[in-house]
């Protein structure tokens, strides 16, 4: 008796699989999503990664689809929420390239589960534009995963170019040399404060107060009262989502009086705008873009037409160009994945945030460092090769 | 004495979260892993009330307060109830009652999901600096603390005071004798469930007016929770809000003292310690 | 040691099944192969966990805590260690580890203890993240040259040493106590018999096994960092499982492991937008309608023939 609802369920496999197979014969192109729908990850990707790939299929479809080989194909896309499992996104990963038969894979979501998912990336040929893995790990992972591609950059740039605005604010006599560096003891929190700790050093700043702090803390006063108690210029936290929000808040209580002030992750989330309105002019965050530049205005745009939402102001753009590579190489090259590879580290592609191209570790060398609220609006002040910098301003007061 | 203070703040936050699951463990025997999401649906409810209609959470609790209650009272009577009719004894209900309850988090996951996406949501509710002898705290977490006071103060008198509350202070204790004595078991233990959800969503709505949460962040909650209900001993208000404030001045005084990253083990360590040498709890009765 | 005709037949049937188990890779070498790790990874789990849970009926929570360890063992120690000094020395710390944990909390009541393990993984997991802040160590990146295959073959390969454990356990004067404990504690404190002990000893056993899996399971994951290594939903898979088969027999968790692997994948692919509504509903079905497991609901069956018969 227990033995026919488990054959029951392999023959509904069996048949759902062939259906699929079936239906996949007419002329679409299969592309595969897989990312963290729920799971502590799922807030970020919610964000930044979902509404784009809705968005560039919705599109794309709309103009009746890719043209390969003279012909227009129109995408079909296979979704599937790892809730945030390195385990559930390798499964996923290989039921899209052996049950779903997909052409091309999106790469997932975060450091842990792009690297989970490289192997079967590579053991199937599929190339992977991973956006949200920033690493330092670049040249052995590109070796390692030939298929791998870096869109948002290092960690090591992206700490090295905070270091770099606030040496730039001193220099020019704007405030002082105290910092005060905290983080979030998790992966990428960790890594950041690693790499920023002795480049703050080296740039002649005195870190005179430093902690780190659990993810999903639920009371940041002591960190920011004891960061006030040492009067630092600079306030630097490199931190998650639920404490970028809190620690912002507990930064405005206390009134906490740095001409800079600077959390990592999610900063440029619109919601963080939403939240803080006036407060937040002057904070600093991780990433950024040139909002003014008519490409980006018109994703902004399209983005909330079609899914609801804003974009946040770094990766959502980013996915989004992700995308559009992806889709130029397939109306360049088709549907070979191995020729998609090649012309990927070969060319360069119009996206919008400008051109790219990927260097000899597969990685993209121009990519958005710093950004600062400014009227309402997240700009990029910092960069590795974009245009588009404007110039940085104090923090002044938390009104 | 800053440090004490914020610990007190603190724990104010710990006595709401943990005082729903206390009166549906103590008293209806249910270990409710589903609270999280209960507190985060009290929380979404504030979010969306806020940030649409401008309604303050301060009176968006009066709405959150009967429609949990309502709800709970559903999930007790058709969800949970045929487990206690089933249970041979308390150690299989608690089985039961915890993988139910797993399940209905994920469902509740599921459907906050559904209806709110899967964003992080957060407001700004009287984020300003309140002066308390000498050094500035957030006004929403004084609120939440006075808040917390209100209702764990009201609880405990209701609980003592009344003839309802002696009922179901009764079994808490001893629920069969209870049934001897004319209680009626089932229909107290399903509205003090039901009650305890009310509490946590009313924590949740006013919570939220600090923290920010999104639909997957129940767990968290839900675990801290069970850590200070099991210290504080089962089935006693002052043990839970006992437990909640030594938590968070506990946690206060490491994460200022020592190091932020070790107030999960401290709380550990004081978790064991309590249990290792009142095996009951802080409050609790010393099983027969 | 007596060895039965039964037991002769089970032995070899059972070293037959494993043989063929192993023959999977060679048929299949991409998503079959994947679930198949799966199973087995699970199947290792369960069944380690149901030699503690079901005999002593406390409700372990703490598999993702010993997971945890056993991958960063391997992260730590791939490149400088060989494979199987890895899992050798995963095993050894998750046993020492359970061993601790054991005696601090096993004289406490079920539920206190239910939830101490819970929180367990997240303790570790925050003792862990402290000290790589403190040295400045990131995520851990193993790569190595282990392939699924491999993978798959190191965990029958324990899959068949828990089985062969839990086996001989059964028969042992340990086994005896346990089962003595399981019924009644107070008669068997009463007996004699060193209920304090024998449970922390058998604690040990779903420890290292657990730790071992985590260990050979690292290559899989190639990064390997803290809140992916310590996902506190492994324990409540672990749990469903066992006791969807039935944690009273040693062959039940490998009946709960199969069909819920499936149901999971079935869920997964074909409801990505209510993947985790899904799996609590089926949770909610599994515990109304299954409450003794397969197990027991063959037992219901077989005893419902029997008195049939009897009759």
């Amino acid at each position: 008796m227990k033995r026919r609802p488990f054959l029951k369920l392999v023959s509904a496999l069996t048949i759902a699989s062939a259906l699929a197979a079936t239906a996949a014969t007419a002329e679409n192109i299969r592309i595969g999503a897989v990312a963290p729908k729920t799971g502590p990850l799922a807030g970020g990707a919610t964000v930044t990664q979902w509404p784009s790939i809705y968005l560039w299929v919705e599109q794309i479809n709309a103009a009746g689809g890719l043209t390969v080989d003279g012909e227009k194909m129109m995408i079909e896309l296979i979704e599937y929420d790892d809730q945030t499992n390195p385990g559930e996104t390798i499964k996923a990963v290989q039921r899209l390239a052996t049950q779903d038969d997909a052409h091309f894979i999106i790469a997932p979501y975060g450091t842990g589960l792009n690297l989970a998912a490289a192997p079967l990336f590579d053991r199937y040929g599929y190339p992977q534009i991973a956006v949200s893995a920033i690493t330092d790990q670049q040249a052995d992972l590109s070796e390692k995963f030939p298929n791998m591609f870096f869109t948002l950059g290092t960690t090591t740039a992206l700490a090295a170019d905070v270091v770099k605005v606030l040496s730039e604010m001193r220099d020019a006599g704007q405030m002082g040399s105290r910092v005060a560096m905290v983080n979030v003891a998790d992966a990428f929190g960790i890594e950041l404060a690693t790499a920023a700790k002795p480049l703050f050093e080296d740039a002649g700043f005195e870190i005179v107060y430093e902690t780190s702090y659990p993810l999903g803390t639920q009371d940041l006063s002591p960190v920011i009262k004891g960061a006030a108690a040492a009067t630092p210029d600079a306030f630097v936290a490199w931190s998650y989502p639920p404490d970028t929000f809190g620690l912002t808040e507990q930064a405005m209580i206390e009134n906490l009086d740095v001409k800079a002030f600077y959390t990592a992750v999610a900063t440029p989330f619109p919601s963080y705008g939403e939240r803080f309105g006036a407060a937040a002019e002057g904070v600093l965050g991780a990433g950024g873009v040139n909002p003014e530049s008519p490409a980006f205005m018109e994703y902004a745009a399209a983005h909330e037409a079609v899914t609801g939402d804003k974009p946040d102001y770094w990766a959502s753009a980013t996915t989004y160009a992700s995308l559009e590579i992806l889709a130029q190489s397939i109306e360049a090259v088709g549907l070979d994945r191995a020729a998609v590879t090649a012309h990927l580290k070969d060319s360069t592609f119009d996206t919008i945030l400008g051109p790219i191209s990927f260097d000899e570790n597969n990685s993209n060398p121009d990519f958005w460092t710093v950004g600062q609220w400014q009227g309402g609006v997240f700009k990029g002040v910092a960069s590795r090769g974009r245009d588009g910098t404007v110039p940085v301003i104090l923090k002044d007061g938390w009104d | 004495m800053d440090i004490l203070i914020t610990g007190i703040l603190l724990g104010g936050t710990y006595a709401l979260i943990a005082m729903g699951l206390n009166l549906q463990y103590g008293v209806a025997r249910i270990m409710n892993l589903a609270n999280g999401e209960i507190l985060v649906a009290g929380g979404y409810f504030a979010f969306i009330a806020y940030t649409s209609t401008q309604l303050s959470p301060i009176l968006t609790i009066f709405l959150v307060a009967p429609i949990a209650f309502a709800l709970n009272w559903l999930i007790y009577r058709l969800m949970l109830q045929p487990l206690v009719n089933r249970a041979k004894n308390l150690g299989q209900l608690e089985t039961d009652s915890i993988l139910a309850t797993f399940g209905l988090s994920f469902i509740g996951v599921g459907l906050m999901l559904s209806f709110f996406g899967g964003d992080y949501f957060s407001y700004s509710f009287m984020a300003v600096p309140v002066e308390l002898l000498g050094n500035t705290y957030g006004a929403n977490r004084v609120l939440s603390f006075v808040m917390a006071v209100l209702i764990c103060g009201a609880l405990y008198i209701w609980l003592n005071r009344s003839r309802a509350g002696l009922s179901i202070r009764a079994i808490a204790t001893a629920p069969a004798s209870a049934r001897l004595v004319g209680i009626d078991v089932k229909k107290l233990s399903a509205l003090v469930f039901a009650l305890g959800g009310a509490v946590t969503a009313v924590g949740g709505a006013l919570i939220s007016t600090y923290l920010t949460l999104d639909a997957s962040t129940g767990v968290v909650f839900t675990f801290k929770a069970l850590i200070i209900v099991i210290m504080g001993g089962v089935g006693d208000v002052r043990g839970t809000i006992v437990a909640a404030l030594l938590l968070g001045i506990l946690e206060t005084v490491v994460a200022s003292l020592l190091d932020p990253g070790l107030t999960l083990a401290a709380a550990y360590i004081m978790f064991l310690g309590i249990l290792l040498f009142r095996p009951q709890g802080l409050f609790g009765k010393k099983p027969t | 040691m007596n060895l039965t005709g039964p037991d002769i037949r089970n032995l070899c049937l059972t070293a037959l099944a494993f043989g063929i188990c192993a023959l999977l890779p060679l048929g299949d070498n991409g998503y079959w192969l994947g679930l198949g790790v799966t199973i087995a990874m699970f199947t290792t789990l369960a069944t380690s966990w149901a030699l503690f849970s079901g005999p002593t009926h406390y409700i372990s929570l703490a598999t993702a805590a010993f997971f945890g360890v056993g991958t960063y063992v391997t992260g730590l120690g791939f490149d400088s260690l060989p494979f199987w000094s890895l899992v050798g020395l995963a095993g050894l710390i998750g046993a020492v580890l359970a061993a601790l944990v054991g005696l601090a909390t096993l004289r406490l009541s079920g539920v206190y203890f239910v939830i101490f393990t819970l929180g367990l993984a997240e303790l570790v997991r925050q003792v862990i993240t402290w000290v790589q802040n403190n040295t400045g160590q990131k995520g851990l990146y193993v790569l190595t040259d282990l392939d699924e295959a491999g993978i798959y073959w190191w965990l029958l390969g324990l899959a068949a040493a828990v089985f062969l454990m839990g086996w001989l356990i059964g028969r042992s004067r340990l086994g005896f106590a346990l089962r003595i404990i399981g019924d009644d504690e107070t008669v068997a404190a009463h007996s004699g018999i060193n209920t304090a002990r024998a449970k922390v000893l058998l604690f040990m056993v779903p420890g290292a096994v657990a730790a071992m899996t985590g260990a050979i399971l690292a290559p899989r994951y190639v990064y390997i960092e803290p809140s992916l290594a310590f996902a506190p939903i492994l324990s409540f898979q672990v749990v469903i499982m066992a006791l969807l088969g039935g944690a009273s027999r040693l062959w039940g968790p490998l009946v709960g492991v199969i069909p819920f692997t499936f149901l999971l994948e079935a869920v997964s692919s074909n409801f990505p937008n209510q993947t985790t509504l899904v799996i609590g509903v089926a949770f909610l079905v599994i515990v109304y309608l299954l409450p003794n497991g397969f197990v027991g609901l063959l037992d219901k069956i077989l005893h419902r023939i029997n008195a049939r018969e009897g009759a």
